[in-house]
């Protein structure tokens, strides 16, 4: 089983401390909700987990090995990322740039065969991109561009998801379906996932456990029962929470 | 239909080897080429296998590593608007080259000055911009784009301080010029080796196109990968270059029209840019020997005047098509 550790990590930007002693361990079947006010550095926090960016103390462990120390073949046959941002410059296709999640499990001069095209293209159904398998992804919309990284993310199929605002551009329909794959994916394949979140009630109903950046290094990480309350929130976010309770569960909303 | 593709464009390719070699000054029918090829000691014989041959073969060589270099550095400045020329390696060669002139080198040695100061640029290029920290395209980009620059203000000066008898020859080679080219058998090896190095990076360029980050995420160690990239492109072009001078265009235009033609795998697009600069460069170069014949016209002008209107063209085409 695949699991993601942080040992007292230390990570900063500049002078800003994103979070200092950070004990966290993502387990399979576990669903985290990363949040925390803008600018706060949760996309640092991510990349530092996903060995793209040195910590400043303490150790990420993939596997039980330090993450900056395996090949990065290695780390991305088991840990995904999807960046907030996905600017496509060349026009691939939609399929090929699905594709392109194979690729750190075909050998050198491997090409990707027919059960990799069909990875492809369930993802692609997914994410609902039907029928765009042989556009261009640089004339995609923000949204559409946002699916298909995601998709090409399923393709990977990391046993570690991390996200980076997987929601960002897409209408509700599409959010829902995104976080139900997640979901999916996190309950039915064991799979954990690390979820960079602005929208509070995403992460109420999807999260299993929640993680809080609140500034100069302090955190707090638990069980989505335990931490998500008026309280943490109106500290977290610095302004008045409302909760009300709704038949799925508890939601959030700003106070007056 | 890829492969046929391919096939195709390798048959054109060494059709049109034989074409140039059968037009020129003196035009051959298929029968009289056939027996020049023959009898290499016919005067015909000379002028095919001594003079055409060597000449279309350069071009394509040229027009080839011009292409391939032309794909490498689109990917690693992920801009479709870089060419070979862009970090500054023409420009050493050509100070190089320009400077050699006006000191009386002999014509033989004037391909390895070109090589030399191509080589010497890229160290120049590779040593101010890898630092110690993690890649940066912008580094590489500002430092190549300055060193250019100041290539390009030396040889301006060679240029404003020479005698007016020498600046014609110094503005072919400027415009890319194959009336003198040759082609040594080892330029052939760096083709033929960065052609299947290039090949075998193929897919890892795909991943390399849609950002460092996503490469290093799909498994990409991408520090390495990209000066790799970079040395090829810089040895290809520092190739071409010392064989034909700077020739312009091919190395742009090639593989923008090979992405519209086969999209954009690297996979199929390498061997195609490939195939096509080749051939591209030879009709080029036959049109340059033939237009005003007997006078001969640099084919860096050539490659503009059909590149232009050809890509511009083509781009509007894709556009219409709501590529």
């Amino acid at each position: 089983m695949t699991t993601l550790v942080c040992q007292s990590l230390d990570v900063s930007i500049a002078d800003t401390t994103i979070c200092s002693k950070l004990d966290l361990e993502l387990a399979p079947g576990q669903f985290w909700g990363l949040l925390g006010p803008n600018g706060i550095g949760k996309t640092t926090l991510l990349k530092c987990m996903a060995g793209l960016s040195p910590a400043d103390g303490g150790t990420v462990l993939l596997e039980n090995q330090a993450i900056d120390k395996l090949p990065r073949r290695v780390i991305a046959r088991l840990l995904g990322m999807l960046q907030q941002h996905t600017v496509y410059v060349f026009d691939a296709s939609v399929l090929e740039t699905a594709l392109t999640g194979r690729h750190p499990h075909l050998g050198y001069w491997e090409r990707e065969g027919a059960n990799d095209k069909q990875k492809a293209l369930e993802a692609i159904r997914i994410v609902d991109l039907e029928g765009f398998e042989a556009r261009s992804v640089t004339g995609l919309s923000g949204g559409e561009a946002r699916r298909l990284a995601f998709a090409s993310l399923m393709v990977q199929e990391p046993a570690i998801l991390l996200l980076d605002e997987p929601t960002n551009h897409l209408d509700m329909k599409h959010q829902i379906r995104i976080m139900n794959q997640v979901e999916m994916q996190v309950n039915e394949q064991q799979r954990c996932a690390l979820t960079a979140l602005h929208d509070v009630n995403l992460a109420a109903r999807y999260c299993s456990h929640i993680l809080m950046l609140f500034g100069d290094g302090e955190w707090q990480a638990g069980p989505v029962a335990e931490l998500l309350n008026q309280e943490t929130l109106e500290k977290l976010y610095q302004c008045p929470v409302e909760s009300v309770q709704t038949s799925t569960g508890r939601r959030f909303l700003p106070g007056g | 239909m890829r492969r046929l593709l391919l096939f195709l464009l390798l048959l054109l390719s060494v059709g049109s080897i034989f074409f140039a070699s059968a037009t020129g000054s003196v035009s051959l029918g298929w029968g009289e080429w056939f027996s020049a090829i023959q009898n290499s000691d016919s005067q015909q014989g000379e002028l095919v296998w001594r003079l055409r041959l060597p000449r279309a073969m350069a071009a394509w060589a040229v027009g080839a590593m011009l292409a391939m270099s032309g794909c490498l550095m689109q990917v690693l400045l992920r801009n479709p608007l870089a060419d070979p020329y862009v970090l500054g390696v023409s420009g050493g060669a050509a100070f190089a080259t320009l400077l050699g002139m006006v000191y009386g080198a002999a014509v033989f040695y004037l391909p390895w000055l070109a090589l030399l100061g191509a080589l010497v640029s890229v160290l120049i290029v590779f040593g101010l911009a890898r630092g110690t920290g993690p890649w940066s395209g912008t580094r590489l980009l500002l430092t190549g784009v300055v060193t250019a620059s100041g290539w390009a203000a030396m040889i301006s000066l060679i240029l404003s301080l020479s005698p007016d008898n020498s600046i014609r020859s110094m503005l072919f080679w400027l415009m890319g010029d194959l009336s003198y080219a040759t082609l040594p058998p080892w330029s052939l090896l760096v083709l033929a080796l960065c052609f299947i190095l290039t090949l075998g990076l193929a897919r890892s360029l795909n991943v390399l196109a849609m950002g460092e980050t996503t490469a290093r995420l799909l498994g990409e160690p991408t520090r390495n990968l990209l000066w790799l990239v970079y040395l090829l492109a810089s040895v290809l072009t520092a190739t071409a270059v010392s064989i034909a001078g700077s020739v312009g265009f091919v190395g742009l235009i090639v593989p923008h029209l090979m992405r519209m033609l086969v999209g954009s795998d690297h996979r199929i697009l390498i061997p195609a840019a490939t195939l096509f600069g080749g051939l591209f460069l030879v009709l080029s170069d036959t049109l340059a020997r033939t237009v005003l014949s007997p006078q001969q016209l640099p084919v860096g002008v050539i490659t503009a005047l059909l590149g232009v209107p050809l890509f511009l063209l083509l781009l509007n085409r894709a556009k219409l098509k709501g590529v």
